[in-house]
C-alpha cells in the first residue's frame, strides 16, 4: 500500500491558488522530498497531509485513510513538524516531550530507542527551557518530539530552514537512521542540493509540481549542455556572458557562471570572448548539471 | 577596491554574565566591499551585528562603524546604515508608497525629500504602477527587491542584509546578488549573512564565526586554497564540525 496519495489536490486561500491540482504516490519506507521556494504551497500540502486543514478540491489518504474523514485515527500515526518552531517555549526539554508522549497516550520510555541517536544529543539540556535553546537544539527537540509516539508517517516542513550548513548535514543523516526504522519520510526543504538525499523529490514552484523522480533521473533530464565559467571577477565575467549573443542562459553558481551555448557554438570561443572583454586566463569546463541547474531551467519554461 | 574603511572592530568583546558571545573580535570592512559574515547558529553573528547596528553595545573593545563609536554614540549608528533580513523587513499590510514613507521616516529622512523621491525610486525599480498595492498581495521576489531599496533609500554608506535570501527561490536569489553587486559597485558597503554557502563565493571577502571567535577571514578564493577544499561549503564544514555543541 502506498503510503500517501494525493488525488488532484487544490487548494484556494481566497483568490490566491497555494496548491494548484497536484497528484502524487509516496511509497511505504520512502524519503521524499518536496523541493521548491517560499510560496511554493508546500506548507499547505504539508497540512492537508497532517489533517489540519481541508483542500478545497481533491483528496488525499495516508496509507489508505482519508485525510479529512479519518482525521481522528490518522493523527494517531502521523508525526508533524511544523516549519515555524511550535513548541513549548516556556516549558523544558524534557518537560515538553512528556507533554508530547502522554497527548498521544505513550510514555518516553517506551519509545526512547527511536529517538534516542537524536535525543541523547540534548538530554544534557533537559531542564533548559525549550525558548533558550539554539537553533539547531531546538530542531532536534522538535524531531524527538514529532517521533515519540512511534508514527508511521514523518511529515515534516522545511526542518532545515534557517539551520547552518553543518547542523543541517546532521538533520539529514538523523532521517538517513529513521529510514532505516521503515518510517516513511515526507520532507521539505528550499535547498536544491538537500534533493540528492532523498530517495525520490517533487520540484515545487507556484502551486504547481514540476516533475517527480529520483534525483538521479532530474539531473539527467537537463536537456542541453553545460559548462562551468571561471574568472575571479566574477561579476563582469556574469555580465560579459550575459551580453554575449553566444550563450543561452548564464547563471551565477558560486565561484563560477553555468552557462549554456548558442548552437554551433564550441566553450574555446567563449574563452577567446572573455579575453576580448579584458577578462583573461577563463577557464571553461563541462559539468554534470545539478538540482538547481534543471529547477532554474524549469522554472523558465513555466515563465 | 578602496581601502577607507567603514566598519573597524578591534578587540570586541561581548559578554552576558559569564558567557563570552564575541571574543576579542578584529576586523575592518572597506567601501564598496560585499564582505560575508558566515557562522554556525549560536556562533555569535547576531550579537555582533546587533553591536555594529548600534542596537547593543560591546562590553569592552572598539567599534567603529561609519566613524561612528559604538560604544558611546549608538543611536547616530542607526541613521548612517541600512538593514534589511529576510524574517522581517516590510510591513504586509501596508502599500509599497507607505512603506517607503514609513521607513524613510524612520531612518531620519524629512517627509518633503521622501516624497520628491519616491517617484524616482518607484521607476528604477519599475514599481510605479504597484505604488498603491499592499506589500501583502506582492510576490516575494518583488518584495525582496521593495525591501533591500528601502534599506539603502536614505543613502546609507553601508547596508547589514541578514539572511536575506533564505528560502527564496532561486531565481530571485540570483537576482537580488546582482542588486548587491550594483549596490556595491555604487560604494555601498554590503555586510551580509547567509547559509547558502554557494553565496559566500559572491563576496569579497567572507569571515566565519565559530564559538564567539573568527576563524577564518580572506576572499573566498584564498580560503579554499588555504584549507584545500574544493567549496566554501567544504570548507565551513571542515572548520565548524569538529566541535559539539557546547551551548
Amino acid at each position: 500500500m502506498a503510503a500517501a496519495e494525493a488525488y488532484n489536490i487544490s487548494h484556494r486561500h481566497g483568490k490566491v491558488t497555494a496548491v494548484d491540482n497536484v497528484s502524487f504516490s509516496i511509497d511505504d519506507g520512502e524519503l521524499f522530498g518536496f523541493i521548491g521556494p517560499d510560496g511554493a504551497g508546500k506548507t499547505t500540502l504539508f497540512r492537508i497531509a497532517a489533517t489540519l486543514i481541508i483542500p478545497s478540491d481533491g483528496r488525499m489518504t495516508l496509507f489508505g485513510l482519508d485525510t479529512v474523514r479519518d482525521y481522528k485515527e490518522l493523527r494517531n500515526h502521523i508525526g508533524y513538524m511544523p516549519g515555524r518552531f511550535s513548541l513549548y517555549q516556556d516549558l523544558t526539554v524534557q518537560e515538553n516531550l512528556d507533554f508530547y508522549a502522554t497527548i498521544f497516550g505513550t510514555s518516553v520510555k517506551e519509545n526512547y530507542h527511536l529517538i534516542e541517536p537524536i535525543y541523547k544529543q540534548i538530554e544534557p539540556f533537559r531542564k533548559r527551557l525549550a525558548g533558550q535553546l539554539s537553533g539547531g537544539m531546538k530542531q532536534k527537540l522538535a524531531l524527538s518530539c514529532a517521533l515519540i509516539h512511534k508514527p508511521k508517517i514523518l511529515i515534516l516542513d522545511e526542518p532545515t530552514t534557517g539551520v547552518d550548513a553543518v547542523s543541517r548535514t546532521e538533520f539529514w543523516e538523523m532521517l538517513s537512521g529513521l529510514k532505516k526504522e521503515g518510517i516513511t519520510i515526507i520532507v521539505s526543504t528550499p535547498y536544491m542540493d538537500e534533493a540528492l538525499r532523498c530517495d525520490r523529490i517533487a520540484l515545487i514552484q507556484t502551486g504547481k509540481i514540476l516533475g517527480i523522480d529520483t534525483p538521479d533521473n532530474v539531473r539527467k533530464s537537463y536537456t542541453q549542455k553545460l559548462y562551468a565559467v571561471r574568472h575571479q571577477e566574477k561579476y563582469r565575467l556574469l555580465t560579459t556572458l550575459r551580453s554575449s549573443p553566444r550563450t543561452l542562459s548564464s547563471e551565477p553558481f558560486g565561484d563560477s557562471v553555468h552557462i549554456t551555448l548558442s548552437e554551433g557554438t564550441g566553450p574555446e570561443e567563449i574563452v577567446s570572448i572573455l579575453t576580448g572583454a579584458g577578462l583573461n586566463d577563463s577557464s571553461i569546463t563541462e559539468i554534470v548539471p545539478g538540482i538547481e541547474d534543471v529547477f532554474l531551467e524549469l522554472m523558465k519554461h513555466e515563465g | 577596491m578602496n581601502e577607507q574603511k567603514v566598519i573597524e572592530v578591534n578587540g570586541l568583546v561581548k559578554k552576558f554574565g559569564s558567557f563570552v558571545a564575541n571574543d576579542n573580535l578584529t576586523f575592518d570592512v572597506h567601501k564598496g566591499e560585499i564582505f560575508g559574515f558566515l557562522g554556525a547558529n549560536g556562533a555569535g553573528k547576531t550579537t555582533a551585528i546587533r553591536i555594529l547596528c548600534g542596537l547593543s553595545r560591546p562590553t569592552s573593545g572598539r567599534v567603529i562603524v561609519a566613524g561612528i563609536d559604538a560604544a558611546h554614540r549608538p543611536e547616530e549608528i542607526k541613521k548612517r546604515i541600512g538593514y534589511m533580513s529576510q524574517r522581517f523587513s516590510l510591513y504586509e499590510d501596508l502599500t509599497v508608497s507607505e512603506n517607503i514613507e514609513l521607513y524613510g521616516g524612520i531612518y531620519g529622512m524629512r517627509m518633503k525629500e521622501i516624497r520628491s523621491r519616491t517617484p524616482e525610486l518607484l521607476s528604477r525599480l519599475s514599481f510605479t504602477a504597484y505604488a498603491d498595492t499592499l506589500i501583502r498581495s506582492l510576490p516575494l521576489g518583488l518584495r525582496q527587491k521593495l525591501a533591500f531599496a528601502v534599506a539603502v533609500f536614505h543613502g546609507p554608506g553601508i547596508v547589514f542584509l541578514d539572511e536575506p535570501t533564505s528560502g527564496v527561490d532561486p531565481v530571485t536569489r540570483r537576482r537580488f546578488w546582482e542588486m548587491i553587486y550594483e549596490t556595491a559597485g555604487n560604494g555601498i558597503t554590503v555586510f551580509v549573512t547567509t547559509h547558502y554557502m554557494d553565496e559566500a563565493e559572491y563576496c569579497d571577502r567572507v569571515t566565519i564565526m565559530n564559538e564567539g571567535r573568527i576563524v577564518a577571514l580572506d576572499t573566498p578564493a584564498a580560503l579554499r586554497q588555504k584549507y584545500g577544499t574544493a567549496s566554501v561549503e567544504e570548507l565551513f564544514v571542515k572548520i565548524t564540525r569538529p566541535k559539539q555543541e557546547t551551548e
